[in-house]
């Protein structure tokens, strides 16, 4: 039968005020609730009849959640914050100049006017077998149709995969890694606060998600404490177009360095795996070392060691390879 | 005989057997609707849940107060073309990939297509037919495309144009890299772009000298 995928279904809309308001909806709906943020990951899913919610709770009208703030060198940034007001804002771009880099990468403008950064890093991922509603893994079901002999699967995982081999296509997620930000999450029973690492999740611990969000969740803020404020930074993306296209691997470090010498590091890549990967063994290798290509290098070997490539992603183990190269070298050199 | 009496009857009351029969299977239909909605429902009930949304809203468009009742799920492109009749907005690929339906919200650029029609209640929208001054002048961006003739087949361009809106608004100084920057979240499928880019830059140019923006 012909599936209809312009027009949405029909849904109950809840603009709720305040995030309490929210909660109770969360809590009335259950698993049957969406939670809207900008929209851009929403939309797919209710046109192609994929999920069906009955309520869909939209945040946009919930002020405090918009607000970006500092206080003592952390930078608490509200999950509904666009991705534009987060490249604009004077002590992100300041500070924290990587997670700008990286949010310009997202996407197009338009959707960087409307998305936000707590729907960036909480979007599911694009494999478009699962986003075309066949019943895998990540759906329930018991077969992961993008690691079969005829898969098409060039844009899959090389690493992390348990049974699903879905990547998480987030940019800014990468950026939040190394910065050791933390999650603000709330619920009805009250606030908890996980940092980023923990955050994400791959199919080993929950298959069917993406973060440790569970119905009846809130992403509040994100916040980013001042332990990297003005090191060095590096973000490279790379994509098949300039604009708009998920990345097909992604990285993002954030490096102390003194006299040339790297005192210490964080390296962390998305698009390769279910989940943003921190590369800790690699970090630990280039740590105490001058910054040089014999460093570089050897941090890019580190990282690719236990690749699973598929049929098609072969590539995806030199792009990864040389992207942590690059971004232990620095942009300068 | 009996039911040709009682029909004729009901006709000389002023009832046609037409409406007669119209009123019998409206009865009808709008007691298994209730029945339909008291049952409640999983994403298709036609009753508002407590809290929800109302659909009768008030929108502001290109300056105007339009009262308009909008489903929930509606997005703002369906109500704009279809209940507005501002059919200057199109929609290309409905899935925030080509840019055709762009317009401003609050000042923005967005993907009409995109955004649904209750999350711009309280805010601006302006579309293309918002552009002309009230004395009918022209927009510097609609001057420079008439200027230049900047479009092949011009299905992109309302999209196009309101995004150059936004950018002679916030960046009059663009430089040509800047625009394309700018403009990057449209698709032009004539690959029109070289001569889209001269637009740019041509409306920019009358922005700067001091043209209505």
């Amino acid at each position: 039968m012909a599936v209809i995928r312009d027009k949405m279904p029909a849904f109950q809309l809840f603009q709720p005020a305040s995030t309490g308001e929210a909660l109770g909806v969360l809590d009335q709906y259950g698993a049957d609730a969406w939670v809207l943020a900008g929209g851009l990951d929403s939309w797919d899913w209710f046109k192609d009849r994929v999920k069906k919610p009955a309520a869909v709770v939209d945040l946009g009208g919930i002020e405090s959640l918009r607000s970006i703030r500092s206080f003592g060198g952390t930078v608490e940034i509200g999950a509904m914050a666009t991705l534009r007001e987060v490249v604009r804002n004077p002590d992100v771009s300041s500070q924290f100049s990587l997670l700008v880099e990286a949010t310009e990468l997202a996407a197009s403008p338009q959707i960087r006017n409307q998305g936000t950064i707590g729907g960036n890093i909480g979007q599911d991922t694009r494999c478009w077998y699962y986003r075309d509603g066949w019943s895998c893994y990540r759906a329930g079901g018991n077969i992961c149709y993008a690691d079969t002999p005829t898969a098409m699967n060039r844009e899959h995982a090389i690493l992390g995969a348990s049974r699903c081999v879905a990547v998480n296509p987030s940019d800014t997620a990468p950026a939040l890694v190394a910065l050791d930000a933390e999650m603000v999450v709330e619920n009805s029973g009250g606030q908890r606060v996980i940092p980023a690492q923990d955050f994400f999740i791959g199919p080993a611990i929950d298959i069917m998600r993406m973060t440790v969000l569970q119905p009846g969740d809130i992403l509040t803020s994100i916040r980013i404490p001042s332990t990297w404020a003005g090191q060095r930074f590096y973000f490279e993306k790379s994509r098949d177009r300039a604009v708009w296209d998920f990345p097909l691997a992604n990285v993002a470090s954030a490096a102390r360095i003194t006299n040339g010498v790297i005192e210490d590091i964080r390296i962390v890549a998305n698009g390769v795996a279910p989940y943003p990967v921190r590369f800790t063994a690699a970090e630990d290798a280039v740590r105490g070392e001058a910054v040089s290509d014999e460093t570089a290098e050897r941090a890019g070997e580190i990282a690719i060691r236990g690749v699973r490539p598929l049929a098609h992603n072969g590539y995806k183990v030199a792009l990864l390879r040389n992207l942590v190269k690059r971004s232990v070298r620095g942009a300068e050199a | 005989m009996g039911d040709v009496e009682h029909i004729q009857t009901a006709e000389q009351q002023g009832v046609s057997r037409r409406s007669f029969i119209k009123g019998v299977i409206a009865t009808g239909a709008s007691v298994s609707a209730s029945n339909y909605v008291l049952r409640g429902g999983h994403g298709v009930a036609l009753a508002q849940a407590p809290g929800s949304v109302e659909r009768l809203v008030t929108l502001t468009v290109n300056g105007q107060q339009r009262r308009v009742d909008v489903m929930p799920q509606e997005t703002l492109a369906t109500t704009l073309r279809y209940k507005l009749g501002l059919t200057g907005t199109k929609i290309g690929c409905d899935r925030a990939e080509c840019g055709a339906c762009t317009v401003l919200v609050d000042g923005v650029a967005h993907y009409s297509c995109s955004t649904l029609t209750h999350q711009v209640r309280g805010r601006e929208v302006m579309t293309i037919e918002g552009l002309e001054g009230a004395d009918g002048s022209l927009h510097p961006v609609q001057q420079a495309v008439v200027d230049l003739q900047g479009f092949q087949c011009a299905f992109c361009m309302s999209g196009f144009v309101m995004n150059m809106v936004e950018l002679t608004n916030e960046n009059p100084d663009a430089t040509r890299a800047e625009a394309a920057q700018h403009l990057s979240g449209n698709l032009c499928r004539c690959v029109d772009y070289n001569r889209i880019l001269n637009v740019a830059e041509k409306a920019c140019e009358l922005t700067r000298n001091g043209m209505r923006s």
